[in-house]
C-alpha cells in the first residue's frame, strides 16, 4: 500500500471507492504517471482512448507499436506499454513508415501534434498519404506549439494570438483533413476530446483497416493556446466543441477548414476508401518481378 | 483501501429499455486526480461534484454529489475515459441491480 494517503474520515464516508490502479495501467507505463501534462489538456483523453479501442479489439499489446515525435502529445509514446519510440522533432512519420516495412505484421500508430505532423514533419506526411501507407495517424490539434510555450503552427486560424503573433496571425491555416485526403489517404476522420465515445470508435474503425490512416483530435491547450485567444478553460473549451461540433460524416474536406476557433465546425469521418495500401502494391509488384 | 481494481465494465449507456437501471461503483485514485473537472461537469447523472478536500498536489478531487442519494451512477464509464489522468473509472455493481 504505497499509495496511502491521509484523507479526513468524513471525505471518505462520502467519497467512492479509493483505488490504486486504473484498468487502463496494464498499457500504461504507470510508474511515468501522472504525466505532465497541464490541467485539463487533451492530451490524456487520446490516450485512454487509443487504450481502449485496443482493448476493446483484443489486439496482441506486442503487437501494437507507438511512435510520436515531439511536443507536449509526443510523449504519448512514453506513457504508452507498447513498443514505443519517440523519436526526433517532425521525424514520427519515417520511422513509422520505415518500422511499418520492415515489420508488416505489426500495428503502427503514430500519436503527434499539429506542429509536430504539419510544419517540421509537413512533408512527410503529405508523402505517407500519397503512398498509402500502412499506418494510423492520430493528430493532436491544439491550434499551437504546447510544449514550446504556445507558438503559432501551421493549424494556428487566422487572427488568432499566440506568442509569436502577439498582433493576431496574419497567416491560413492548413485544413489538415483536406490536406492528407487530396494526398491520397485512405481514412479521415475528426473528432475533439470531448467526443470521447465517438473518438474510440473511429480509433477502432481506423485500427482495422489498411492504409493511411488520419484522425484529428482538437484538443484544449488552456495554457498556451486557450488563454491568449479568451477560450477559458478545458471544460469551457470542452462545452463549446460539444456546442458547435457538428456532425457530418462523408462531408467533402474541402467543406471542413477550421476558420476560426469560435464557431461551428464539422466533425466525423469524411473519408473512408478501400484502395491498394502501398504496402499491398509491393506484394503485387514484387511478385510479378519474380514470376518473369 | 487497497482496492484491487476489477474488470472494466464501463461500457454505453445503461439500456433505457431496461427497467433495472444499474448501479454503477466508482473507483478514485485521488493522487492522480489534477482537479479538472471535466468527470464533474459531463457525467450524464450529475453525480459529482469538487470536495473541499486537497490532495498531495493540492487539487480537489471529486466526490459523490449526495451520499445516499436519488442521484446514482450507472456506471456509463464516460468519466474513465475523459479523464485524462487516468484517475477515476467505475464497475457495474452486481448486487445492487438485483436489490432493485
Ligand atoms: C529540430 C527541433 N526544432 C524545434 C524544436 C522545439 N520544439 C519542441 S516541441 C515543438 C512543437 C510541438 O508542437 P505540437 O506538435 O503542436 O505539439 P504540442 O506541444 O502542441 O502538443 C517544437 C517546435 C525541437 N525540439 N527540435
Ligand atoms: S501546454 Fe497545452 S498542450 Fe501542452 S500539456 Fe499544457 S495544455 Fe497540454
Ligand atoms: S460512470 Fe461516471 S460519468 Fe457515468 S454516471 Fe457514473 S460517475 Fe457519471
Ligand atoms: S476528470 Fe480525472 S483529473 Fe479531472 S477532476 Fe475528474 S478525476 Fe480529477
Amino acid at each position: 500500500m504505497s499509495m496511502e494517503f491521509d484523507v479526513d474520515y468524513e471525505y471518505q464516508d462520502r467519497c467512492m471507492y479509493m483505488a490504486e490502479s486504473h484498468p487502463s495501467d496494464e498499457m500504461l507505463r504507470d510508474d511515468r504517471i501522472p504525466h505532465i501534462w497541464c490541467t485539463g489538456c487533451g492530451c490524456g483523453e487520446i490516450i485512454s482512448t487509443y487504450i481502449e479501442a485496443v482493448k476493446e479489439l483484443d489486439i496482441n499489446p506486442d503487437k501494437v507499436a507507438i511512435v510520436s515525435g515531439i511536443g507536449c502529445i509526443g510523449r504519448a509514446a512514453g506513457y504508452l506499454k507498447f513498443d514505443s519510440f519517440h523519436t526526433t522533432h517532425g521525424r514520427a512519420i519515417p520511422f513509422a513508415t520505415g518500422l511499418k516495412v520492415a515489420r508488416p505484421e505489426l500495428d503502427v500508430s503514430v500519436i503527434s501534434g499539429d506542429g509536430d505532423l504539419f510544419a517540421i514533419g509537413g512533408n512527410h506526411i503529405i508523402h505517407a498519404a500519397r503512398r498509402n501507407m500502412d499506418i494510423l495517424v492520430i493528430c493532436s490539434n491544439n491550434y499551437t506549439y504546447g510544449m514550446t510555450g504556445g507558438q503559432f503552427s501551421p493549424a494556428t486560424p487566422i487572427d488568432s494570438f499566440t506568442t509569436t503573433t502577439p498582433y493576431g496571425n496574419c497567416e491560413r491555416p492548413f485544413n489538415l483533413c483536406d490536406l492528407l485526403a487530396s494526398a491520397g489517404a485512405a481514412y479521415v476522420a475528426r473528432w475533439t476530446s470531448i467526443h470521447v465515445r465517438r473518438l474510440q470508435k473511429s480509433i477502432k474503425e481506423a485500427l482495422t483497416k489498411k492504409g493511411f490512416r488520419f484522425i484529428e483530435v482538437l484538443t484544449p491547450c488552456p495554457t498556451g493556446f486557450g488563454r491568449r485567444n479568451k477560450m477559458g478553460t478545458a471544460i469551457d473549451t470542452s462545452k463549446f466543441y460539444q456546442d458547435h461540433g457538428k456532425i457530418d460524416h462523408g462531408a467533402d474536406t474541402r467543406d471542413v477548414r477550421l476558420e476560426d476557433p469560435l464557431s461551428d465546425f464539422s466533425i466525423g469521418t469524411f473519408v473512408d476508401l478501400d484502395k491498394e495500401t502501398y504496402l499491398e502494391a509491393k506484394e503485387r509488384i514484387f511478385s510479378r518481378e519474380v514470376k518473369k | 483501501m487497497g482496492k484491487k481494481p476489477m474488470k472494466f465494465i464501463g461500457r454505453g449507456l445503461v439500456d433505457k429499455g431496461d427497467k433495472k437501471s444499474a448501479v454503477g461503483k466508482i473507483y478514485l485514485i485521488i493522487e492522480r486526480c489534477k482537479g479538472c473537472n471535466l468527470c464533474i461537469e459531463f457525467c450524464p447523472k450529475d453525480v459529482l461534484k469538487e470536495s473541499s478536500v486537497f490532495n498531495k498536489k493540492g487539487y480537489h478531487p471529486p466526490e459523490l454529489i449526495e451520499v445516499p442519494g436519488e442521484k446514482m451512477c450507472v456506471g456509463c464509464g464516460y468519466c474513465s475515459l475523459i479523464c485524462p489522468e487516468f484517475a477515476i473509472y467505475t464497475e457495474i455493481e452486481e448486487d445492487e441491480k438485483e436489490a432493485e
